[in-house]
């Protein structure tokens, strides 16, 4: 990859972060949805530590990485709505006409969506850290959360891209989206331990990649933290980033053959 | 600059959209530089299809395509280079100042230090755009979001400027202004610049050369004055006070017919129209004409030759005709 692309990478994503600051009623939503998780969740299921096998000393220490999780693929899975406004407000168009790698607007959106989910995922910690969940891990078990949570944004993130360029069509990916979070999210050790779901749902979670990232960053996260675990889940959502990455700009190359 | 290869140039274009949309057929366009050169259609004729080929967005079925010497389907990355695009829909960044707007572009052309932060500077205010500058796009009047469009695609000095539909949605002083703006440009640099319009009097005014397009491909080229001058002749137009019954309006057809210097008699309702070499002559022998024919006359206009008629001429049909059905054939779908 050129130096030029590296440049143009930077200022196309600086576009990108510019405009997220700048429209704060997007930035509160992202923020204080995950509180709302934090705290609804957590009173909710205060009492299902008490349930023999669960595992975790308190439930909040056992909810943060889920709500991390569960924004990571809530916020990333709406990416395909700014890519449409940006085609529809002719944007997209005006970059494909001057010489900008092709490159350098697909990574723009990765490295935004990577910053914008990481960015989140710390100010969960530090909220849940706040309400006294603790974090045996410590730092780096934090940072392969985060990292995880991040790979995962990317997955949602260039594959709501993708359905954008596609379908061309808002109700879609809010068609798409509404059918997928919840099911994601609860057929995944989110909120409750694996130990105590129906075993074909665990079954189902095992191909879950949302699961991946919970059970690589639990497992970081842990006193005594399984590498093989961290490393094979988080290997795997890796390779699914970079297929997910491949194919929004697959699905980029027949955007343009459709203009 | 008559010698200078061509700044366009481009024929035998074929593109036909998925869905069966037929919308070039045959479409062949050359520019010479420094000239301002206007594609000029009712929407959905082809004009945006092939700027949308010539600057490098889109690929036609079949055809070539050559802007500012390189091949546009070949090298597309040098023509970006060469050129400034003005599409239809504004394409700035709403969140982001005008300035921003101007950096962004500058840099992905690969501008950078004063070089840019001047020439963003003095775009702002030659488009009277320097006291919006740090204000996001959002805020701008449809004129002033025109006129920011215009600047980024004049930012990296191109060789060739496409304005597609430039003063499309715009209220009437704006694009007053937006012309005598578009006008100014052409003088600049050497700048070549390909426009396209459906309004007849923006072709009229700001090209020196004008292809007119119907159904994806040119029917006529000229100067307007040339255009205009191929019909030979005025438009003269009669209103009656009554409209004649069918065989009183054949009657009447007949009978201007017969008389040498008009030709090209048509009756329809209230309304004779036809054409004369020297109109304001030929007005009292047709006024004799009608009165022997007991029709009473209510006015009588003489008209030269309007782009309109030279559409009518080459297309067939008259312009809004052609408008309305483009639209019906195009709603929902790319044009």
């Amino acid at each position: 990859m050129s130096t030029e692309t590296l440049h143009q990478t930077w200022y196309m994503t600086q576009r990108q972060l510019t405009a997220i600051m700048r429209q704060p009623i997007f930035l509160v939503v992202t923020l204080v949805q995950p509180v709302i998780w934090l705290f609804l969740f957590g009173a909710l299921f205060h009492k299902v530590v008490e349930l023999p096998g669960f595992g975790a000393g308190s439930y909040l220490d056992y909810l943060v990485p889920g709500v991390v999780v569960m924004s990571a693929v809530s916020s990333n899975m709406w990416a395909g709505m700014g890519t449409l406004e940006e085609i529809e407000r002719g944007t997209l168009n005006r970059f494909l006409t001057t010489p900008v790698s092709r490159a350098a607007l697909m990574n723009a959106n990765v490295v935004q969506q990577g910053l914008s989910t990481a960015a989140q995922s710390v100010l969960i910690v530090l909220l849940g850290k706040l309400g006294g969940a603790d974090y045996p891990g410590g730092v780096l078990g934090l940072l392969v959360l985060i990292v995880v949570s991040a790979l995962l944004g990317t997955v949602f993130g260039a594959s709501s891209n993708a359905v954008g360029m596609l379908v061309r069509q808002r109700e879609s990916i809010i068609g798409i989206n509404s059918f997928l979070l919840l099911p994601l999210t609860f057929l995944s050790s989110a909120f409750m331990a694996p130990g105590l779901m129906p075993s074909w749902m665990r079954h189902v979670a095992a191909f879950n990649p949302v699961n991946w990232a919970l059970v690589s960053g639990r497992s970081a996260m842990a006193a005594d933290p399984d590498w093989g675990d961290v490393l094979g889940r988080g290997g795997a959502l890796l390779a699914l980033a970079v297929v997910a990455v491949w194919l929004s700009t697959r699905t980029f190359r027949s955007y343009q053959q459709s203009v | 600059m008559t010698t200078a290869a061509p700044a366009v140039e481009a024929g035998g274009l074929t593109k036909t959209y998925a869905g069966g949309v037929k919308a070039l057929d045959g479409m062949g366009v050359t520019v010479a530089a420094g000239t301002v050169f206007g594609l000029l259609g009712p929407n959905g004729a082809g004009k945006s299809t092939t700027v949308k080929i010539l600057t490098t967005l889109a690929r036609p079925d079949a055809g070539t395509a050559r802007v500012a010497g390189h091949d546009a389907l070949r090298h597309p990355d040098r023509v970006r280079r060469a050129i400034g695009v003005v599409a239809q829909k504004s394409g700035a960044d709403p969140v982001a100042t005008g300035r921003e707007n101007l950096l962004l572009q500058g840099r992905l052309h690969g501008m950078r230090g004063t070089a840019l932060t001047a020439r963003a500077d003095e775009l702002l205010a030659r488009f009277d755009l320097a006291a919006a500058a740090k204000r996001q796009v959002r805020t701008y009047s449809g004129g002033m979001q025109r006129r920011l469009d215009v600047a980024l695609g004049l930012m990296h000095r191109p060789q060739v400027l496409f304005l597609d539909e430039p003063t499309t949605g715009l209220d009437p002083e704006a694009r007053t202004a937006m012309w005598q703006e578009i006008s100014r440009l052409a003088g600049d640099e050497g700048l070549t610049i390909l426009l396209t319009t459906h309004y007849l009097e923006e072709a009229d005014r700001l090209a020196e050369r004008i292809a007119i397009v119907d159904r994806g491909r040119v029917v006529t080229e000229g100067s307007p004055d040339e255009l205009k001058g191929e019909l030979r002749g005025d438009a003269v137009h009669v209103e009656l006070r009554d409209a004649p019954d069918e065989v009183d309006a054949r009657l009447l057809a007949t009978a201007l017919g017969e008389f040498a210097a008009v030709r090209e008699v048509a009756v329809d309702g209230r309304r004779i129209a036809a054409r004369a070499d020297d109109g304001p002559a030929a007005v009292p022998h047709v006024l004799a004409v009608l009165e022997q024919q007991g029709a009473t006359v209510a006015s009588v206009t003489v008209a030269r030759p309007s782009l309109d008629d030279v559409y009518l001429r080459y297309a067939g049909r008259r312009f809004a005709d052609a408008e309305e059905a483009a639209g019906a054939k195009s709603a929902g779908g790319a044009a």
